[in-house]
């Protein structure tokens, strides 16, 4: 504060961490990664009463390379999967991933053959939101914890963000319990 | 109308009143000419669906096993016409429409897909909704509903996994 | 999209284009395999399936009632006429007919979700071809009907609201005039985008002319719906086979001659104006009475009487505890409905029990889009996008 008082008008002093840190909160790009009923919820949310670019994340990139916040929204089905792996390997870092809805997160009401039980057991994922579909307000919810997380995360000047991310869920976890049909 | 269709397709032919519906069970080696007569002399120009079916685990299960279910619209006459054709499990194996009606293509596909039943002198006889190199036609009544695993054999990813392993038959 | 070059029988390079399945304009997870000379579109293989959940090995392992809920994710533009769709093939099976109320209520929220799909896909259409602020106001249309869902159902746009023999519950207070408030606002949203599109020359030189379908063509393809109007067709599943008492309700069924995707846009404006009128007349026409047929095979008795009277406790019992429920004799059924896509209906095959033995969806948007290579091989990329989004594919219901 005191340097402040010393330079001319106009000016701030910060670290580069806080500067970086608040560029990328607030303005991350999505990526919709689209497939079901999801995406409709998903098109609300980015539509005129429930207005996504409030909160900076107007720029909706359907390249993945100019994307870094990947939104799951619908069931992931054994074709669609590795494109979708595709699409989150080219993004570039730094890269935050959030799985909307139940079946995206955890296979949803469909415990079928061809659909994969979460997209966890093979990306890392940041923020998770149950729902079939979730709300609107539900999806900014998770665009707001992502960006809290990212103000949590230091940006560790600008080679934040690469070191090797596992996804969370073993399917070997899961033995214990099996469906009763 | 329907007795004119039953007396020109004759013996092979059994109808029954479903629920309300007409349905006509003909042999699979007459569904063919029955399907070609019924489009050009009757005028069913629409084929509304065409699909597989699997008795095994019916209460009272028929001697063939598998079944091709066509749905026939009439447009100008507004009538509607059901036709079944029956298949052994050992040899699913049927004439199919697609030179008749050009929607049976990607229907056949389908019930190939998902029931294993073989459609003769199909333009594309390839599966459609599964990918490629599945094994197995999951709507087959012995065939679990969670399938055989296929869901989680997918490799695990990190950033270090080198491309190669993503890039599977299954990405083509 | 990725390119690879191989070379042609004649020995010039054909340019191989992946269009999808990622992509902005396709419209959910389809994938088109383009052949290309310059821009000109040689070949084009469509591949489906990257949505394949398994709906119909699904139904094999769900009681009857408890379907209705997977049909809300096949057609999750306009589910509520897959909820519909499913009770009426039940109901036949069963020999029940609904109550007039039912009956209305039914096609008062139909007629709703053909409204809603229809303008989602001139929103959706009209975006695909830059005209971004048509996709916004379309949009909050869609959103007032949320608004009407959420109050009759509890959920936006996954209502699950039909029962066998009847719906989920009375109609909510205030609905019928809420209902008739949206109604008044939406031929103004319509005239609005009628006035951005209609004589806007680059919608019209991207638009008239593309994607002709002939109508033997269609016919052959089985395409129904809006589409197969488009192309000259007058066939109506309400008209033709008339159900929920469509045959008392006054509306015309507008076709159009060219088949290209203009006429398909203006067949879809004019679908959602005949729409407004049957909701109208529905309204107006609501008959009093129960909403549930009062039979015990399927409905629920009332609570009062359950705790008081042992017949009502028994036939609550058995519609709900597990191995019991509705029991349709055995038999196979089908009703066909005029969903917004075309006509679509549930193929029930039931041997007695309380889940399905078959359960088959005649799903219009697979149908439809099998006619794409067709309407697109020999033209331009730019009028293979066009097309897409004239046939209102919809990813739920192709894959299913």
């Amino acid at each position: 504060m005191g340097l402040e008082t010393r330079l001319p008008q106009g000016f701030v002093t910060s670290t580069l961490d806080s500067v970086v840190t608040w560029a990328r909160t607030n303005s991350l790009w999505p990526m919709p990664f689209g497939t079901a009923c999801c995406a409709i919820e998903m098109m609300a949310t980015l539509a005129g009463r429930y207005d996504l670019s409030r909160f900076g994340a107007e720029v909706i990139r359907f390249s993945p390379r100019q994307a870094d916040l990947l939104i799951v929204s619908g069931r992931i089905s054994l074709k669609m999967m590795p494109v979708l792996l595709q699409i989150y390997r080219q993004m570039p870092e730094p890269k935050w991933v959030i799985s909307m809805g139940a079946c995206a997160s955890c296979g949803g009401m469909f415990d079928t053959y061809p659909q994969i039980q979460g997209v966890d057991r093979f990306l890392p994922v940041d923020v998770y939101v149950p729902g079939c579909p979730p709300r609107p307000e539900m999806l900014i919810d998770a665009v707001i914890r992502i960006q809290d997380k990212i103000k949590r995360e230091k940006a560790g000047g600008l080679t934040a963000g690469t070191e090797p991310r596992r996804p969370a869920f073993d399917p070997a976890d899961a033995q214990a319990w099996r469906p009763r049909f | 109308m329907l007795d004119e269709i039953r007396r020109r397709l004759g013996d092979a032919v059994a109808h029954e009143a479903v629920c309300g519906d007409d349905v006509l069970t003909v042999s699979a080696e007459g569904m063919p000419a029955a399907l070609k007569m019924l489009r050009e002399e009757f005028a069913f120009n629409l084929l509304a669906d065409l699909f597989g079916m699997d008795y095994s685990r019916a209460g009272n299960p028929p001697e063939r096993r598998f079944a091709v279910v066509y749905q026939l619209v009439n447009l100008a006459g507004r009538r509607r016409l059901r036709l079944k054709a029956f298949l052994p499990e050992a040899k699913p194996e049927i004439e199919s429409a697609a030179g008749i009606w050009k929607a049976a293509d990607w229907l056949e596909r389908e019930a190939f897909d998902l029931y294993g039943i073989v459609f003769l002198n199909h333009p594309n006889l390839k599966r459609i909704l599964l990918p490629e190199g599945y094994e197995g036609h999951p709507l087959r009544k012995d065939y679990p509903m969670q399938g055989h695993g296929e869901r989680d054999a997918f490799p695990k990813y990190t950033t270090q996994t080198p491309l190669g392993d993503l890039l599977k038959e299954r990405l083509a | 999209m990725s390119l690879t070059l191989e070379p042609a029988e004649d020995g010039s390079k054909a340019v191989v284009l992946n269009f999808g399945p990622q992509h902005p304009a396709t419209h959910g997870t389809l994938r088109n395999v383009l052949h290309l000379d310059g821009e000109t579109i040689l070949k084009v293989e469509p591949e489906i399936g990257f949505l394949h959940t398994g709906f119909e090995k699904l139904g094999e392992h769900l009681t009857w009632q408890q379907y209705v809920t997977v049909t809300d994710r096949m057609n999750y533009f306009s589910p509520i006429s897959n909820n519909v769709a499913w009770a009426l093939s039940v109901e036949k099976l069963m020999g029940i007919e609904v109550t007039k109320r039912c009956a209305a209520y039914r096609v008062l929220l139909c007629e709703q979700s053909r409204i809603a799909d229809h303008i989602l896909s001139v929103g959706l259409q009209a975006m695909d071809l830059g005209a971004f602020s048509v996709f916004l106001y379309a949009f909050e249309e869609r959103e007032r009907f949320y608004d009407l869902w959420e109050m009759a159902s509890g959920a936006r746009f996954t209502p699950s609201i039909t029962r066998i023999g009847g719906m989920m519950r009375e109609i909510p207070d205030g609905f019928l005039d809420a209902t008739s408030r949206v109604l008044d606002g939406i031929p103004k949203t319509l005239d609005e985008i009628e006035r951005l599109l209609d004589r806007n020359r680059i919608f019209q030189k991207r638009t008239i002319g593309v994607g002709k379908l002939s109508r033997e063509d269609a016919i052959s393809y089985a395409v129904t719906g809006p589409l197969l109007r488009a192309c000259g067709e007058e066939y109506d599943v309400r008209r033709a086979f008339p159900y929920l008492n469509y045959d008392q309700y006054e509306f015309e069924v507008p076709t159009h001659a060219e088949g290209d995707v203009f006429a398909r846009y203006r067949q879809r404006m004019l679908e959602i104006r005949e729409s407004i009128s049957i909701c109208r007349q529905a309204i107006a026409s609501m008959p009093g009475g129960e909403m549930n047929v009062n039979d015990p095979r399927v409905t629920l008795p009332k609570k009062a009487d359950v705790y008081q009277k042992m017949e009502s406790m028994i036939a609550h019992f058995k519609l709900l505890m597990e191995g019991h429920g509705i029991r349709p004799p055995a038999g196979e059924a089908y009703v066909p409905t005029e969903a917004p896509n075309g006509e679509m209906g549930f193929y029930v095959g039931s041997d007695g029990t309380d889940k399905p033995c078959r359960v088959r969806v005649r799903p219009p948007s697979f149908i439809n889009y099998a006619s794409f290579p067709r309407m697109v091989e020999g033209k331009m990329i730019a009028d293979a996008v066009s097309c897409l989004g004239s046939l209102n594919v919809i990813a739920g219901e192709l894959d299913r």
